[in-house]
């Protein structure tokens, strides 16, 4: 299942448009590391808008991404997380601590710019 | 002749003699009708059942649950009295009418067209033997028939009630664009800890809210299940890009919280709601300034 990704000036959007086998997930996270890496970008957003579920393996791959991403100079923002899936989420104890998310893709691009304006004035 | 004991099954009829002795009793009962119904009633006023019920209405009742109940007597059957008991009981709960008054005033008939059946046969003993044989199953199937009917009834309206006072009691409000506060009241049990989340993020992705201002100055108590339920909806939320201002917590339930060791880092708390829609105001980035009025 090929999973789009698109190169949005200093950002990497990547939109999932249907469920992700382990296989998948895999590639996916390298082929964000490797655009992160080509395109020197800032900033990465994994839009999970589609899924209605997320396992365990999941989100430890969107965590792993994101530790990943970070190393390469870029933040990754998880939107889209639906209520059922955020509510399984919790009960079942998959954690995205660490990992920035947002309601949707407007929202995550404000993010990733208002983080880009804070290096800015600090100087980074 | 030995009296068999009759026990009617549903859909079977009784056989030749009790159904001759039935028709005899029904048909003594229909005689009398009029002024067993007026000794019933009396009996009600007396016994003060159905005290939120007028006497004219105790009587139009007790004609309907009279003819009702020889009717039952009458076919052997109970379709017909479970759904008038389900419609009695849905027109008496409302008026106040408890499970004791019912099922006494279902007694108190069964009594009073017993003792009639005494008097009408009491020169015949063998007669009333039988009389009472074939009167006695049915009389038990036709209170309890009545009595359950009326107790479903009643859980049935539980059930809604509580129901109506789970949605009532978890609003979520929109306060300003952006913020949504979440005020909760009374006791969280298990149930009412989900439906709020799922009503929560569910707020949170319509209203695209950015802040959650949680207040709980109205829950008394909280036990470690609550509280890991409201952690769970803290991380829940900024899962969907939401920050969570837990306000009002009572020092008891702080206290709670210290000591069962819930994991506090990811929750924002302050003191009361006021501070805690400044605070969500700060991180909106809204400053609210007051206008003075010129004298």
């Amino acid at each position: 299942m090929e999973v789009p990704i698109l190169k949005q000036g200093q950002y990497v959007i990547a939109s999932v448009q249907s469920a992700l086998t382990d296989a998948d997930l895999r590639e996916l996270r390298e082929q964000i590391t490797e655009r992160v890496g080509r395109f020197r970008s800032k900033g990465v957003i994994v839009d999970v808008t589609v899924l209605d579920v997320m396992d365990s393996f999941a989100v430890r791959t969107l965590r792993d991404l994101a530790h990943m991403t970070r190393l390469r100079g870029a933040e990754t923002v998880i939107v889209g997380i639906q209520p059922e899936v955020a509510f399984a989420m919790v009960q079942l104890g998959l954690s995205l601590k660490g990992v920035a998310t947002a309601l949707d893709l407007e929202e995550g691009l404000a993010f990733l710019n208002a983080r880009a304006r804070e290096h800015l004035t600090s100087g980074r | 002749m030995v009296a068999k004991p009759i026990t009617p099954q549903r859909g079977e009829t009784p056989d030749e003699g009790t159904a001759a002795l039935l028709r005899e009793l029904v048909a003594h009962l229909r005689q009398k009708r009029t002024q067993l119904r007026e000794e019933w009633a009396r009996r009600i006023t007396v016994a003060q059942l159905l005290t939120a019920m007028t006497e004219e209405e105790i009587f139009a009742e007790a004609t309907s649950v009279y003819d009702n109940y020889v009717e039952a007597l009458e076919t052997g059957t109970f379709e017909a009295l479970q759904a008038y008991a389900r419609n009695l009981s849905e027109r008496i709960i409302p008026r106040g009418v408890e499970t004791h008054e019912v099922v006494g005033i279902v007694l108190l008939l069964r009594d009073v067209l017993a003792r009639s059946l005494f008097a009408k046969y009491q020169e015949d003993f063998e007669k009333l033997n039988r009389i009472l044989d074939a009167y006695e199953p049915a009389a038990n199937r036709i209170a309890n028939t009545v009595a359950v009917g009326f107790v479903q009834e009643r859980e049935r309206v539980i059930r809604q009630q509580q129901e109506a006072i789970r949605e009532l009691s978890t609003p979520v409000l929109q306060v300003r664009d952006r913020l949504l506060i979440l005020p909760i009241i009374g006791v969280i049990d298990p149930q009412r800890a989900r439906q709020l989340t799922e009503q929560l993020l569910r707020a949170i992705r319509t209203n695209r809210a950015k802040v959650v201002v949680i207040d709980i100055t109205g829950v008394a108590a909280m036990d470690s299940n609550v509280a890991n339920h409201l952690v769970q909806t803290v991380e829940a939320s900024r899962l969907l890009g939401a920050t969570v201002i837990v306000t009002g917590l009572s020092p008891e339930i702080a206290q709670t919280l210290v000591t069962i060791g819930v994991d506090l880092s990811e929750m924002t708390t302050v003191g009361d709601l006021q501070g805690g829609i400044e605070e969500a105001e700060r991180l909106l980035g809204v400053k609210v300034v007051v206008i003075n009025e010129a004298a």
